[in-house]
């Protein structure tokens, strides 16, 4: 009974696994095709549409795009939030979990009613299409993930200590500055690269807030995949899902992604 | 908790402020625009009316509403079935590399983006895709499945877009049991299922409720995933609002519906921390 259930459970899960990964594996084998069209299993083998991905005008505008605006949106959402959530967590003020929900909404907020609302802002004060439009957007997106990582780091310093720095005469920037900054920083390094990885990859609300000029990547991939069906943004996934994974693993090793994700079993 | 506020207090504040304001500024107009009257062909809006809102009577709109609901109920649903398992293994599991197997494969669609994920299915499920192709070779099929563009093409999809959140909820969730309530369970003769009916389950509940509402109200805001999957034949909420303002530029009535998906989500997850709460009164946590 215990070993029908065990192996019941081991093909269960492997078959889920199978199904996360299966898309995965299935677009990389079809970057290596030889033929324009979508054909499953595929008869020969090529390389030629990871060329072509490689040369395609509106992907490298796009890259280009998008990694202005996820350097700009990434390091002002760290600077902003940084500040904005030390001060909520340390002082008390008028307003204070008002302005802290407002901040955290973009969580729960649909990405296109942001979009949308943000457009229409925008038109209104004669910003659309621009790349101040596009970042003010993606700030807003992932402010919240930088703000969380914030009060995660702050839970583990001691206030004690800036009392400490504080009796010995440093001024309260400086407290900030030599003693809660520094012990801050690997938080705010992994909140740092999660504003940029989702500000990277984000479709949506890019969708709605860009135009011709100033598309991202996957904005440009989905302009793309409504036109043509060869196997060039086969072989451009490809290349982005190898990036990604070898990310990711390296991350577990260094990082512990369990650790980031908050689910270290309780011992 | 400090009372004195330092001197570079307003310095901290005021850029988060800003970008508050902004927010709020950007959805108040937002709601400015629903209150508009649309003037066919033009980007302009028209004096102030209330008629957008009665249009969401139409039985075209009301469908994309039930649909969106339906979608997003039997994808939290399935996310529930396939999570739990999954979440059970990662957090029990003695294997370390089964561990980070499941992990790194469940999280990895999560870092891909949302187009590159949504374009793997349409590999897979496309008339040509990796499930025809090979049931076709293999001789099962004559004529190819019908996947693309219809609602189980896409809830598939939808599944697998939100399986990482819902796999990182319920692992935080079993995580908080102590595994002596399990082991104490079975050492009196309680078979593994029984473990996991009587014991395992009602304490992960809150875990269980949390992920399954959670999943629903994200996949009420799916845009990508429908768009590409459903192409048109298959629509959310979002993709009436894409096609109302860039196809129509029925930017009035593309904020009535956006507004109404802010309500409806807010409503759901409200409704969640009620029963959180009503769930942590009877000590089930």
């Amino acid at each position: 009974m215990d070993r029908v259930l065990r192996v019941l459970y081991g093909t269960l899960i492997a078959a889920t696994l199978l199904y996360v990964t299966l898309p995965s594996l299935v677009v990389v084998v079809t970057a290596f095709s030889d033929k324009a069209l979508l054909m499953f299993p595929p008869t020969g083998f090529s390389l030629k549409w990871f060329e072509k991905a490689w040369n395609y005008d509106d992907f490298r505008k796009g890259l280009v795009n998008g990694i202005i605006v996820t350097a700009w949106a990434s390091c002002i959402a760290l600077a902003i939030g940084t500040m904005a959530a030390f001060v909520i967590e340390r002082f008390e003020f008028t307003g204070r979990r008002t302005l802290e929900a407002v901040l955290l909404s973009p969580l729960v907020i649909p990405h296109f009613t942001l979009g949308v609302a943000m457009l229409i802002l925008a038109s209104e004060i004669n910003l659309s299409r621009t790349y101040t439009l596009v970042v003010a957007c993606h700030v807003i997106l992932v402010l919240p993930f930088v703000m969380r990582s914030v009060y995660v780091s702050l839970k583990n310093i001691d206030p004690a200590l800036d009392r400490a720095a504080a009796s010995l005469g440093a001024s309260p920037l400086k407290v900030f500055l030599r003693i809660d900054l520094p012990l801050l920083a690997p938080g705010l390094a992994g909140g740092w690269l999660f504003a940029a990885i989702l500000s990277f990859n984000e479709f949506t609300a890019t969708l709605f807030v860009t135009g011709q000029r100033t598309q991202t990547l996957p904005v440009a991939m989905y302009t793309y995949v409504r036109e043509y069906a060869d196997p060039t943004m086969a072989a451009l996934s490809s290349m982005l899902i190898a990036v990604t994974v070898l990310f990711l693993v390296a991350a577990n090793r260094w990082l512990g992604l369990e650790r980031i994700l908050s689910i270290e079993a309780a011992r | 908790m400090q009372d004195r506020r330092p001197d570079y207090f307003a310095w901290f504040i005021l850029p988060s402020v800003f970008l508050a304001v902004a927010l709020t500024a950007s959805l108040a107009s937002l709601f400015q625009f629903s209150l508009r009257e649309h003037i066919p062909g033009s980007l302009q809006v028209g004096g102030f009316t209330l008629g957008n809102f009665g249009r969401m009577g139409s039985w075209v709109y009301l469908r994309v509403f039930t649909d969106s609901l339906a979608l997003s109920a039997c994808t939290a649903l399935a996310n529930l079935l396939l999570g739990y398992p999954l979440a059970y293994a990662l957090v029990r599991s003695k294997s370390s590399l089964l561990k980070s197997t499941i992990l790194i494969t469940t999280i990895v669609p999560m870092f891909t983006g949302d187009i590159v994920r949504t374009y793997s299915w349409l590999v897979v499920l496309g008339k040509n895709g990796f499930i025809n192709g090979t049931l076709k070779a293999a001789g099962i099929l004559d004529s190819p499945l019908e996947l693309l563009y219809t609602p189980l093409g896409v809830t598939i999809a939808l599944v697998q877009y939100s399986l990482p959140i819902m796999v990182i909820i319920l692992a935080a969730a079993i995580s908080h049991i102590d595994i002596a309530y399990e082991k104490a369970a079975a050492s009196l003769g309680a078979g593994p299922l029984n473990v996991l009916w009587n014991v395992t389950l009602p304490l992960s509940m809150p875990g269980i409720l949390s992920g399954t509402v959670t999943i629903f109200a994200w996949t009420l805001s799916a845009f990508a995933t429908p768009q590409l999957v459903g192409g048109g034949k298959v629509n959310m909420i979002s993709n009436m609002v894409y096609q109302l303002g860039f196809s129509n530029f029925d930017f009035p009535f593309a904020a009535v519906l956006s507004m109404v998906a802010l309500a409806l989500i807010f409503g759901v997850l409200g409704l969640m921390s009620l029963g959180m709460r009503r769930l942590e009164r009877v000590g089930l946590h």
